[in-house]
Formats: structure tokens, sequence, C-alpha cells
């Protein structure tokens, strides 16, 4: 468990943020279930509960969801189930259990950017867009893999068009990690193949995607860009898998991915 | 700090530490049917509501419900007693430890579900872990407390 | 019968499922300190110096205590009775620590956060040693246990300077010739992982003085005369001064058959006369407690042409860990419960060895033995039967020990009771076996495979281990039973009273079980190796049997007639009807009688002036098995290796089935327990020798999602010895899952996974090595 010797409930963003960059201890709180498992002293710890960060609406075109919003509001969301063929609710469903998703954060998520996550993996083959109250809104792709920098995390930002995609991962037992999961979108002819839990942090595979877009998501084209996706990702042993398995379960996942994204678009 | 909390639809003001969680104010202020079995959230023994929605307590800051409403197990002992029952009758209650979360759970889901199949009963309570019992006689027990027959 | 066969409720179950407090630590004295371990870091070494100093500044802190605040008696934490056979291997706190996690301090402080600044304030150099992790190893590694005090009760074949906790060999028959002689052979080595028990309710202990200064223990454990034992010799207090009670046990597993937390509690009470509390995290209960032992095992297996099993040998090799907690009667135990299931061998061969590593202490675990034997022999049997062309139940129908017979090894006892036949004919049925055995498509890249396995485990320990009980009839005529058992959640302390009231003719709601605590209590050893309804049932029964004889007797005295002549229905003693009614109607008697209520109140009076009592000691000459045939049905994605349990059909011979819901739970979750162990309980060290394995995060436990669908039957047997002919049930249900399951994986994709768990990964590795074979 974490300790904290105070704690800001700030109104402001601008409180927020001085107050995080003016001590190195100092810690922006999400639903903490990552961060009790550490044993952090912090100087001050930040709730951002007064900030009216929970939400998901819509506006122009786009979903916006806010950074305290928890995972089990994305899951049960009728906009997100009825949006990109429901791929978000569907790859938050199995992270641990009821009770946990409705503490766990989209802010502590996405920020702490962690290599099993589900909601990164998904995230990335979407128009998302993350906002950092002082980095300002970015592609998630380009925040994905940058360094940490303190900031906060304000909202993330999708753009409402009419994508088919599927999500696919592979767990151990039904509510553990992922040993490696798989996100796959199809808008227009343009295909998006992500891979997570390799188990470092999810990218984008390029040149599946690329493949897919020129060539079509036919199911021999499946294969081809499942084989791809396999030889242009690095994968590594953990306690869960080794490199090795995660490579093989790449071709599966990805394919079987692809092959439900043609069947729904 | 001081919280101003509805538990058990009592107001109450205590005091608790900045990084107090809130299974260990609930307890310390006599709530023993919340109890902890893991410390990195994945048992769901300490499930406890807020605002009517199961979260776990162990991974809950307390300053977190200042102003909201908690409901432990004491807080519905009438219809946990009717799960119960059911629950004992079917003899899937083992050591017991993990009951109080998942009743909690079940209570829950008792609400939110609309359908009640075998697969969505299971998910829903995928949270609440239990050694003794291998879960079987539960969800026989959930599916009669819901008058269901699962499939 | 009127109680004995009735799906009672537990006389708890209210009470737990609507979470009361019950527990151990809703129990706990407010002022009690908080009692937290300074843990080592390495592997193995020994402490060259501590320094307290800074972490006795920590304002809040009582005391800290090291190996130089304890005596250096050595002793075991392992539940058995005495003299135990596990080997006095243990400090309270030892100068040299000998697995990551092994206790270095402990610190009493007046609440949570200043005993957690003391522990980090405490600095501790060590002189490091390099550690002994791979237990295939241990033998040709420095000594571990070179101390001098190390002893045993009697000869168990320690060798310390090898790292041998425990050596045995059984030989009956010529192997080697019966083997040669065999018509068919096979063998295969297997390894079996150091399983957790998971029990929900971590270890926790609390600890007072009672008004006449004797030590008073409340702890979550299944062996309360035991652990008074343990902490007399531990910390050299007479066993009279001390005093265990149980509360509820928030689940067991044998975790608790094993001594924990208590001793660290006692010792901070004796040292500052306070009431001390401790409680296990989840990571300590995972690293620095007791696991199943891990093991190799060699099976060879042999035979002849007709398909008879004539030579079986098992080499078994135990990993104890650190200390040797049940280190020679689990190995032992691993053919004793495997060995006589098939009774046409000519010869067999069973020879193992337990050997200290430097990791977590192995110790007792639900199968205790039986399962890691069980997993190997059977796998060996279907294998064997394949090489033979011959269906695995029909082989097995050959080969069982039926009722009435001997084993070879079994010094000539016939067998009780059994319906094992009858409960692989029953099994076949359910699960669908013709139909299904061996394989069927089930989808594109999905395919289903059947198997199975039988399995046996013992009632309580032969000539070892008594129970006693007692009844009293209270003032008001209710009865209160008396036990020294400890009910963890399995609903013994329901089936007990069921057996009472069987016997006395009562309602099971008059009788108030009372258990456990050693100054109340009579003896029983505790609940382990399956005893608690067969040995302490048998000691219920005839406590029983002697009230109710006692009751008749008082009953008649009070009628001022014969016993002989009286007559008692569970509400009164009267006259027995019928003998001439004649006579009685000429002496005006006819309902002559006195209510169980007035006896009640009468004997505790004046007149009566004896309070009437039931007791009894039993001690089982022999240990009958139960049996259980194991069916699975998996089917396995082709493509990723991934197997999903479809189906499990358990079907249980536990002789009579006292309470049929409270067995069912019972197999129910015995079988998920081993389907855990058979496809996902792994366990992971670091390279130097930290368990990775330590949270549920990292050790994952079955999910309700990850069970499948789990079926239960009874075939019952009448068990001659038995309590209305019941045998035991508790730990017999765990052992089928990983050798049905193996086989129902191997029969769909041909992969033999023979080192458990049987992860995706395994046997898509395995498919593909068939593919480029
Ligand atoms: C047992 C367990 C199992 C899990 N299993 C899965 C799984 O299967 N799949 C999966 O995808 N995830 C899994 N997770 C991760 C989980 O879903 C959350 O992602 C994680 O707990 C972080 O969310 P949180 O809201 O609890 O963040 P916290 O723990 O509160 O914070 C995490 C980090 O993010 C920072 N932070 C939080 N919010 C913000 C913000 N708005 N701006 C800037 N920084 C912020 C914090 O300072 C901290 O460094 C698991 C976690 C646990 C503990
Ligand atoms: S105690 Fe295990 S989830 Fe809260
Ligand atoms: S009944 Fe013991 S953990 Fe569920």
């Amino acid at each position: 468990m974490f300790s904290t010797r105070d704690l800001l409930q700030p109104e402001t963003f601008e409180q927020a943020y001085e107050t995080l960059i003016s001590r190195r201890s100092n810690t922006v709180l999400g639903g903490c279930a990552f961060l009790r498992l550490g044993r952090k002293k912090m100087g001050t710890a930040i709730d951002l509960s007064k900030l009216g960060l929970n939400f998901i609406r819509e506006a122009d075109h786009r979903v916006e969801i806010g950074a305290m919003t928890t995972l089990r509001d994305i899951e049960t969301s009728p906009l997100l189930a009825s949006s990109f063929s429901g791929l978000l609710p569907r790859a938050v469903r199995n992270i641990v259990g009821v009770q946990f998703r409705n503490g766990a954060t989209v802010g502590g998520s996405v920020f702490s950017r962690s290599g099993f996550s589900d909601l990164l993996t998904a995230l990335l083959v979407l128009d998302c867009e993350v906002t950092l109250f002082h980095g300002g809104t970015m592609p998630l792709a380009e925040f994905a893999c940058g360094a940490y920098e303190k900031d906060i995390l304000t909202k993330i930002s999708l753009g409402l068009d009419a994508r088919a995609a599927a999500y696919q991962s592979f767990r151990n037992t039904t509510s553990d990690f992922s040993v490696l999961n798989v996100a796959v979108s199809c808008l227009g002819g343009r295909w998006l193949v992500a891979v997570g839990a390799r188990p470092q942090r999810a990218r984008v595979a390029v040149n599946a995607s690329e493949f897919l877009s020129q060539e079509g998501g036919a199911e021999t084209n499946a294969s081809a860009a499942a084989l791809l996706a396999g030889a242009e990702l690095s994968f590594g042993t953990n306690m869960r898998a080794t490199a090795e398995f995660r490579r093989a379960l790449c071709q599966v996942l990805v394919k079987r991915a692809v092959t439900e994204v043609k069947q729904c678009s | 700090m001081l919280i101003n909390a509805v538990v058990n639809g009592k107001k109450v003001s205590w005091e608790v530490a900045k990084d107090e969680m809130l299974a260990d104010t609930l307890r310390n202020h006599g709530l023993l049917s919340v109890r902890t079995g893991c410390d990195t959230g994945n048992c769901g023994i300490c499930t406890v509501w807020v605002e009517g929605k199961p979260v776990l307590s162990c991974s809950t800051l307390s300053f977190r419900v200042d102003g909201k409403s908690v409901t432990t197990l004491e807080g519905v002992s009438k219809e946990a007693a009717k799960f119960a029952e059911i629950l004992t009758a079917e003899g899937a209650e083992q050591c017991g430890f993990c009951s109080p979360g998942l009743i909690m759970n079940v209570l829950a889901l008792a609400r939110e579900l609309k359908t009640c199949g075998d697969e969505e009963i299971n998910h829903y309570l995928a949270g609440n872990l239990c050694r003794c019992t291998g879960y079987m006689g539960q969800l026989r027990a959930v599916k009669k407390y819901l008058g269901v027959d699962g499939r | 019968m009127r109680s004995v066969g009735k799906a009672a409720k537990k006389i708890d179950g209210m009470a737990l499922a609507t979470g009361k407090p019950s527990y151990t630590e809703d129990m706990v004295p407010a002022n009690a300190l908080v009692v937290k371990i300074l843990r080592s870091p390495h592997a193995f070494a020994k402490i060259r110096s501590v320094d307290t100093s800074r972490a006795e500044r920590v304002e809040g802190v009582e005391c800290i205590l090291t190996y130089r605040d304890v005596p250096r008696v050595r002793f075991t934490l392992a539940g058995q009775s005495y003299p135990e056979p596990s080997p006095y291997d243990r400090l309270i706190l030892d100068p040299v620590v000998r697995y990551v996690g092994d206790e270095v301090a402990v610190v009493a402080a007046r609440d949570d956060k200043a005993a957690a600044e003391a522990l980090r304030k405490i600095r501790v150099e060590y002189e490091i040693y390099p550690p002994i992790l791979d237990f295939e190893q241990a033998q040709n590694g420095g000594a571990i246990h070179p101390e001098e005090n190390l002893s045993c009760n009697f000869p168990i074949g320690l060798q310390a300077e090898k790292n041998v906790a425990s050596s045995q060999t059984i030989e009956a028959g010529d192997f080697s010739g019966e083997l040669a002689a065999c018509a068919a052979v096979v063998e295969e080595t297997y390894y079996t992982q150091a399983q957790a028990h998971a029990m929900m309710e971590t270890y926790r202990a609390f600890s007072y003085l009672d008004s006449q200064g004797r030590l008073v223990v409340v702890t979550s454990t299944q062996i309360p005369f035991h652990v008074r034992r343990q902490l007399a010799r531990a910390l050299q207090l007479p066993a009279g001064k001390i005093r265990v009670i149980k509360p509820r046990i928030g689940g067991g597993f044998g975790g608790k058959q094993t001594g924990a937390v208590e001793v660290f509690a006692a010792l901070v009470t004796l040292k500052t006369g306070k009431p001390a509390r401790i409680v296990y995290d989840r990571r300590e209960t995972f690293s620095c407690t007791t696991s199943r032992h891990a093991m190799r095992l060699k099976v060879r297996m042999g035979a002849d042409t007709e398909g008879y099993i004539r030579a079986l040998e098992i080499v078994t090799l135990s990993d104890t860990g650190a200390y040797g907690e049940h280190a020679p009667t689990v190995l032992g135990c691993v053919g004793e419960y495997t060995l006589p299931l098939y009774n046409k061998t000519r010869a067999l061969r069973f020879s193992g060895r337990a050997v200290y590593t430097n990791k977590t202490p192995a110790g007792a675990l639900r199968g205790y033995g039986a399962t890691q034997g069980t997993f190997a022999v059977e796998s060996t049997l279907n294998k064997l039967a394949e090489k033979m062309n011959l269906d695995p139940t029909e082989m097995r129908l050959k080969n069982i020990i039926k009722e009435g017979e001997t084993y070879l090894t079994g010094k000539g006892v016939p067998l009780g009771s059994s319906s094992l036949g009858r409960c692989i004919e029953k099994g076949k049925e359910l699960i669908g076996w013709q139909e299904k055995f061996p394989r069927r498509e089930a989808a594109s890249n999905k395919v289903r495979g059947v198997g199975m396995a039988v399995a046996m485990q013992g009632s309580g320990i032969a000539n070892i281990d008594t129970a006693s009980a007692e009844l009293r009839l209270n003032d008001d005529g209710n009865i209160t039973l008396l036990l020294g058992s400890t009910d963890m959640g399995t609903g013994s302390d329901t089936i007990l009273a069921q057996m009472a009231a069987e016997v006395l003719r009562i309602s099971p709601e008059k009788i108030i079980v009372h258990a456990a605590d050693t100054d109340v209590s009579p003896y029983d050893p505790g609940s382990y190796a399956s005893s608690t309804t067969y040995v302490t049932g048998n000691a219920v029964l005839r406590a029983a049997e002697d009230l109710k004889q006692k009751i008749i007797a008082r009953g008649a005295a009070f009628l001022e007639i014969d016993p002989e002549e009286a007559e008692y229905d569970g509400e009164t003693v009267k006259e027995a009807a019928g003998k001439d009614p004649a006579t009685a109607a000429l002496e005006g008697s006819g309902e002559k009688g006195i209510t169980l209520a007035k006896i009640a109140e009468q004997s505790v009076l004046g007149i009566g002036r004896h309070q009437l009592t039931g007791q009894a000691t039993f001690g089982g000459e022999v240990s009958p098995p139960p049996f259980v045939a194991g069916f699975a049905e998996v089917e396995v994605d082709k493509e990723t290796g991934k197997v999903e349990l479809v189906d499990y059909v358990a079907v249980v011979d536990c002789g009579t089935v006292i309470n049929p819901n409270l067995a069912r739970i019972q197999a129910e979750g015995g079988i998920a327990q081993g389907i855990g162990m058979a496809l996902y309980e792994d366990v992971k060290y670091s390279e130097k020798g930290k368990m990775q394995t330590d949270t549920f995060m990292q050790y994952k436990i079955p999910g309700r999602e990850d069970v499948g669908r789990v079926r239960i039957a009874f075939e019952e047997s009448y068990e001659p010895t038995g309590p209305f002919g019941a045998k035991s049930i508790g730990e017999v249900v765990i052992n089928t899952p990983p050798p049905a399951i193996a086989q129902a994986v191997y029969n769909a994709v041909g992969v033999r996974v023979t080192d458990l768990p049987i992860t995706a990964e395994k046997v898509f590795m395995g498919m593909r090595e068939i593919v480029h074979k």
C-alpha cells in the first residue's frame, strides 16, 4: 500500500498540475487499483474527483471519455456498445471483475500505458486522441510510445466513425492478464492491427495494417497479414508465456480478428 | 480528515486517514462482514456498494465516499438472509469467508442484469473467488434466488 | 434413519453466510499489539548482525525479537500426533535463514504503521550462501540443515548432510523378474507443482494471558491440540500453561494442519505480557507458510497379455523446501494411496526421497501425496491401456481391488468396502464414454477428447490418530456435543451432530456443538487425513451410544423398572410395551414413562445427583479408502493449445453419504481445486529464489468461468467399520482431475503433458512437435 502525507482535491486543473510538478513524490490518484500495489510514499496525493472528469459524451462526431470514467462505465455505455462493433466494452470485460472495473479508471489505464493493457490495444485501432492538461491533445499512437512525463490526462476522444472492429485476447484464466491481445479495425478499406501484452506495450502492426489496406481482408489475406504481424513485432517472455508462444498466438489472434472484422463490415 | 457519508442508511461523520482504505474504515467501525482476502484486488471478498454499485472496499480510498452512500452486508441483512437461506439449503456455503462479498455482488447482479443465463451470472460474479465450493453450488443458489433456470 | 442421510443445513451456515463475526480476526481485543515479521531477502544466508536500535526508537514499538530471544530447541510445525514423524528442524527464529521469506525478526507495535516503520529500520547484515533451488540437484549441494541439534523422533531416513529429509522403500515380489515377464511395459516421468492452498482467510492468530497467567492462543487452525504441543516445545512452557481456541476457520485444505503464525503472537505475549495479534497478508500466506510438495515421479508399469497389471514401480523425489514439515508422511502416501488400487500385481516397488531446498517449505495439502501419486500412476495406466489397445475403463475394471480382497503390500487385511467398479460404470454413462472416447471433432479448429482416472485415499491414520467425543445431557434436555475436531467449512460439526442425533433419536437441533478449545474439548488430533467423519464420527457414535444407555438406565431407575424392560424413543423412556398387555392392563400401568427433559432435569437435581454424560475414544485399526472415478471432457483449440474443460463427472464412493448436500459440495470444491492443479496453478521462482507467484494476481486459482461444468454422483458402499457405514470424502475428490484431464487432452490432440499444470503453451508446443515429426 502507498502512503501519503497530504491530500489535495483541486477545483482547477492549474492547481492540480502545479501541485503535481512541484514535488517528485506528488502523485495523481486514479482508481488506485494499481497504485495500491506499490509502496509509494507520496507527498501530496492529488484526487481529481472534483474536476468533473467522469463522463462519456458525444460532441461533434466524437465521443469524449473523461479520465475518471471507470472501466465499468465503458462496458455498460450504450453509445460504446453500438460504436466500433462494441470493441471497447469487449476489450475491458475480462479485467478482473465487475467490482474492480467499477473502480479502475480510464485515466489510470491509459496514462500508465501498461504492456498488458487491454484498453490501450483496443484504443490504438480507433481514431483516438489523448488530452493532457499540460501536453495538450495528441494522437494516442504518439502518446503511447512517448516517455512518462508528469502530466494530467483529462480525457480521451474518439472519432465516431463507422469503423468495424474486433477484439481478441488470450488468457490463461478468464480474468487473468492477457497473454496476448489483438485489436483490428477497418474503415473504408483502411485497416489497423494492434497487438498488446507482447508483453511490452501495445503497438500498431504497420506492415500488417498496410498489407490489409492494400489487399483487403479476404481469408488468405488474413493469414498473410497475421504472419506479417508476427514477424514485424517483437515479443518477450515473462511468467505467463514465452516469446515464441506469443508470436504464434499473435498469428492466430490477428487472423481471427481480421476474419471477424471482415464478417461484420 | 473528517468524512460525512451515509453508511447503511445512517449518517455518519468519521475521522479517516488520507490514505486509509474503506475496508479498514468499515471494519474499524464494527462492520465485521467486511473482510479482505488479498492485497491485489483479485478476490472480491471485500465487496461493498458505494452509491449502490459494487466496489472493492480494499481498493477504495475512504475519503472518496465523502458525501456518498455506502452499503455493507449489515445494511441489506434482510435481502442477504433471503439469499443466504437458499445458499445454505443448497449446502453451497463452506467456510463462508467469501460469502459477504459474494452476496453483495449477487444482490447487485439481481438489480443490474437483464438476462440471467449461466454465462451472464458467472461473468458478473467472476471477480468473486471462492476456494471451497467449486462454484457450482453457488450458481445453483443464485439461479434459485433469481427464479431462473439459467438456460 | 431420521438424521443420517438427510441434507441438513449446516448449523453455522446462516451465521457464516450472512457475515456474522465468527472468525479469529473478529475477536481480537482492541488493545492487542500488532505483530509483524522481518523476512529474509536471501534464499540462504547466515545473519551476521542485526541492529534493532533505530527500530526500537520508533514511537509505538513495544519489542523487537531476534534469534537471541528464543529458546534453542528445535521443533516441527507439522500437525501430527506425537511422536511426530517430521524432523525437528526449526527454531522460532534462527541465525540461519533458508529461503526468501524466512523469519529474521519479530516486531510488536501499537499499530500497523509503527510496526511497518520499525521493520524498515532494522539493519541486518548477512553472509550469503549459494542457494539450492533445483530439487533434482539438492543431494549434490551443501547442507541446508547442518545444525547439530536437528533431530527425529524415530528413523525417517534423514541424511542432513545430503539434504535428504526422509527416504523410504517398500518392496514386494521380484520386480525386475515380473516386469521382464510382462507383455507390455510403459514408463514415464512426471512432475507435479507446489500447489498453494489459497484458502480465503489467510493465517492469523492472537494471544493473551488469562487471569491465571496462562497463555491463551486463539487461532484459525485445523490442529488445536498439536498447536498446543508445538508451542509448549518451541517456547519451553508446560503444555498445561497453554490454551488454544479455534473459532470458525475461513478454509484450511491442510494448510492449517501446519502451525504458522501462532508461535510469533505467543512469543510476543510472553515477552510483553500483552495481547498480540498477527495476520499474514496474501504474500506471506503464499510464500512464507507451506504448499504441496512438488515432486518428480518415475513410474514403470507392466501388464500381461490379458491386460492384468503385474508389476508397478514408483520412484519419487519430493521437494520439501527449507523445512521438513510432513516430508516423510506425504512421501509415504504417494505409494500408500496408489499401490492398493490394482491388486493383480505380483511385484511392487516404491522408493522415495524428500529433499531440502532453499524454497518455501512444503507441508500438508488436501490429497497429501496421493494426489501426486495418482497423477503419475493413473497417467501411466492410461498410457499402458493405449499401448495394449484396451479401453482404459475396461482395463481398470479388470484390475481394481474389490471388496474382501487384499493387495500385495497390505499385510493381508481385506478391503472392507468398495463400489469403485460401479463408480466407473456410472461415470462412463454420465459422461457418454461410448460415444465420446477417445475424440470428436467439435468445430473447424476445435477438437474434444475424454479421459478418466480413478483414485483412493484413506479415512484417518490407522493405529495412530485417535479422537474422543463427549456428550452431556444438560438440565434443559438439550445435549452438548464436545469435540476437538475442527470444522473448516466442511460441515463436520453438522454431520457429527447428525450422527449423535441419529443414535439418540432426537432432532439435531437439540444438539449444541462445541469445538474446539483445548481447555474444554476432548482430545482430537484435529481435522486432517480425512479423519473427521470416520475417526471422530466413530467416537461420536460410541459416545452417543454410551449416553443413550445411561439415559435409559437413569429413566428406568426413575420408573423403578429394570433397564432391560425400558424402551427409549428419543422423547421418553418407558416400560417396554407388548411383553404382556394383559398384565400391564391388570397392573393399570399402561403408559408408564418419563420424558428425556424430565430425566435431564432430575439428573442434575437432588434426586438424580449425577449429570449424564457419554464419552468415547476411537482410533481406527484400518483406514478404509474412499474411491472416486473421474471423467473429463475437454475441448482443445488446435491453433492455440487452449484447453477448455467442458464437463467433469466424478462418481464417489464415500460409503454411506451422511449429508448429501455437504458431501456434494465437498466433492465439487475438491474437483475444482484439482482442476486448478491440472490446468492453471503454476508456481514460479526468480533466479535468486524468490517466489514470484505470491499473489492472486500471479497465482491463478480457477475462477467461476474456468471450471466448466462439474457433476457429482454417489455410488454408496457400506463400510463395516465406519459410522453408519461412512468413509471419508474430503481429500479423495482432489485426486482425479490432473490425470483425467491430461488424458483427455492427449486423446484430443495427441499431446501428453507430464508436468503440471497443463498450460496452453505446453499443449501448443506439443502439437507443433507432432507436426514437425
Ligand atoms: C489485479 C489487477 C489485474 C488487472 N488486470 C488487467 C487486465 O487484465 N487488463 C488490463 O487492461 N488492465 C488490468 N489491470 C489494470 C487496470 O485495469 C487499471 O488499468 C489500472 O489499475 C490503473 O487504473 P487505476 O484507475 O486504478 O489507476 P491508478 O492505480 O490510480 O493509477 C495508475 C497510474 O496512473 C496515474 N494516473 C491515474 N490517473 C491519471 C490521470 N488522470 N492523469 C495522469 N496520471 C494518472 C497514477 O498516478 C498512477 O501512476 C489490472 C490491475 C490489477 C491491479
Ligand atoms: S480484498 Fe481481495 S479484492 Fe479486496
Ligand atoms: S466458502 Fe470458503 S472461500 Fe468460498
